[in-house]
């Protein structure tokens, strides 16, 4: 499996949302599939030097949104793909992306028509590779 | 599970000279948690350390470790605590297996496969004479020593200070694993705000002889919170605001420390009419700044165990 989890101290994001929230990024990704396992809590907590209540918590808040599900005897594994995060959420992570883009754009002088067909474009691209689905659910 | 605290103290106080070096302290340390005893230099960590070990008498109140008063605390009591302090009793002319074979002879319940595990952890030699050792090897040693008896707490004074990054991480590791046991509870005093990020579930904040925080650290974190409140020119004066902490006004933005942010915090900061008002989590170490810094108020106590003032 390709994927790690790296954290750091010091950081304004909490360690425990630090490792949901790579988790999260793997699976929208494609890094994480469906039935991939993930180390336990135990594991995880000796992998990174970070207290196993951390690491709990972090899972447990995965679970609740129903990224992962213990399997009795067997560990913690990716469930089927659902919504990874809540509307809201997804906006607050979404706004300040596109603030940047549109501050960066204005302070280049780019036209407010400009902008909308570079950003059309790019959303055409990106319908061609996915096929025009939508990927939730 | 048992349910006792492994630590409670009521009004634990302790004067020298007429001065309060601990005044009043409750504190309560859950079995199982892995606790941080935070606090700026001289605020009173060591003091209470060797209180709640016996090795001071408090002038007031009481306090009770493992159960037992800490003002009569019977041998078999002190068996089950591990103590780890940088004044660790060895001696020079010992190996490292000498100093193991001799500490094992004080307690009945001596592991010897932790010692060496411990011991090897550090990359130690057995053979290895405790004079030639560095400054490292030697906590791995007194680590080794205090952790060998398997005790049931393990209280350790700034157990970091000094060390290099590398033996630091050691001993934070060691401490990782002896959560492996859900019913050890570790007691130990840091600044080091990154070990205490990585390892410890509670904490508590000492200032100037008070406690002021007593909680899990993720309560911590969420209590204390930054808001940045912008404004068309210079922003306001700041009238009365609940909780504040610290504040920095810049061009046209105000940013605020905040604890116990609430309902009436957000009033008086949205009656400043700001045109955008956002709340920014911080780091943990600028929160503990915030916290202990200069211009915050001195009132806020934040406690599981006592009433929100």
């Amino acid at each position: 499996m390709s994927f790690s989890i790296v954290i750091s101290t010091g950081s304004r994001v909490p360690i425990y949302k630090q490792i949901s929230d790579q988790v999260r990024q793997a699976v929208v990704t494609g890094r994480l599939a469906v039935d991939d396992q993930l180390p336990s809590v135990r594991a995880l907590a000796e992998e990174l030097v970070v207290n196993p209540n951390t690491i709990a918590h972090a899972y447990a808040d995965l679970t609740r949104d129903g990224l992962i599900e213990s399997r009795a005897g067997r560990g913690v594994f990716i469930t089927r793909k659902r919504k990874v995060f809540t509307p809201e959420e997804a906006w607050r992570r979404l706004e300040p992306l596109i603030d940047a883009a549109v501050g960066e754009a204005m302070a280049l002088n780019f036209t407010h028509q400009q902008l909308k067909d570079a950003f059309e474009k790019k959303l055409g691209q990106w319908k061609q590779v996915k096929g025009g689905k939508p990927d939730n659910e | 599970m048992n349910e006792q605290p492994v630590i409670l103290t009521r009004g634990l106080t302790r004067y020298f000279g007429g001065k309060p070096a601990v005044e009043g302290l409750n504190l309560e340390v859950p079995r199982g948690s892995v606790f941080a005893f935070l606090g700026r230099n001289g605020s009173g960590k060591t003091t209470t350390i060797r209180l709640l070990l016996g090795l001071l008498q408090p002038t007031r109140g009481e306090g009770a470790i493992l159960g037992h008063d800490i003002r009569h605390l019977p041998t078999q009591a002190r068996a089950r605590i591990g103590y780890l302090t940088e004044e660790h009793q060895l001696y020079g002319w010992m190996s490292v297996k000498e100093c193991g074979d001799f500490q094992s002879q004080f307690y009945p319940r001596w592991n010897e496969k932790i010692f060496r595990g411990v011991v090897g952890h550090f990359h130690l030699r057995m053979t290895s004479r405790v004079k030639d050792l560095s400054r490292g090897e030697r906590a791995g040693l007194s680590l080794g020593l205090t952790l060998a008896p398997e005790p049931e707490l393990l209280i350790m004074d700034d157990p970091t200070q000094g060390l290099d990054p590398v033996a630091c991480r050691s001993l934070v590791e060691s401490m990782i694993y002896l959560t492996r046991r859900s019913d050890r509870t570790i007691f130990f005093s840091s600044h080091q705000l990154a070990d205490v990020e990585r390892v410890a579930d509670y904490i508590a904040i000492l200032d100037r002889s008070v406690l002021r925080v007593c909680c899990p650290l993720e309560t911590f974190r969420k209590s204390v919170q930054q808001v940045k409140l912008r404004f068309p020119g210079p922003p306001p004066p700041l009238p009365e605001i609940p909780g504040l902490l610290q504040a920095f006004r810049s061009e046209g933005e105000l940013r605020l420390t905040c604890v116990n942010y609430n309902g009436a915090t957000e009033q008086a900061l949205r009656a400043l009419a700001p045109v955008e008002m956002e709340r920014v989590p911080i780091s943990l170490e600028d929160a503990f700044i915030s916290y202990l810094g200069e211009r915050g108020e001195k009132s806020f106590i934040l406690s599981e165990t006592e009433a929100q003032p």
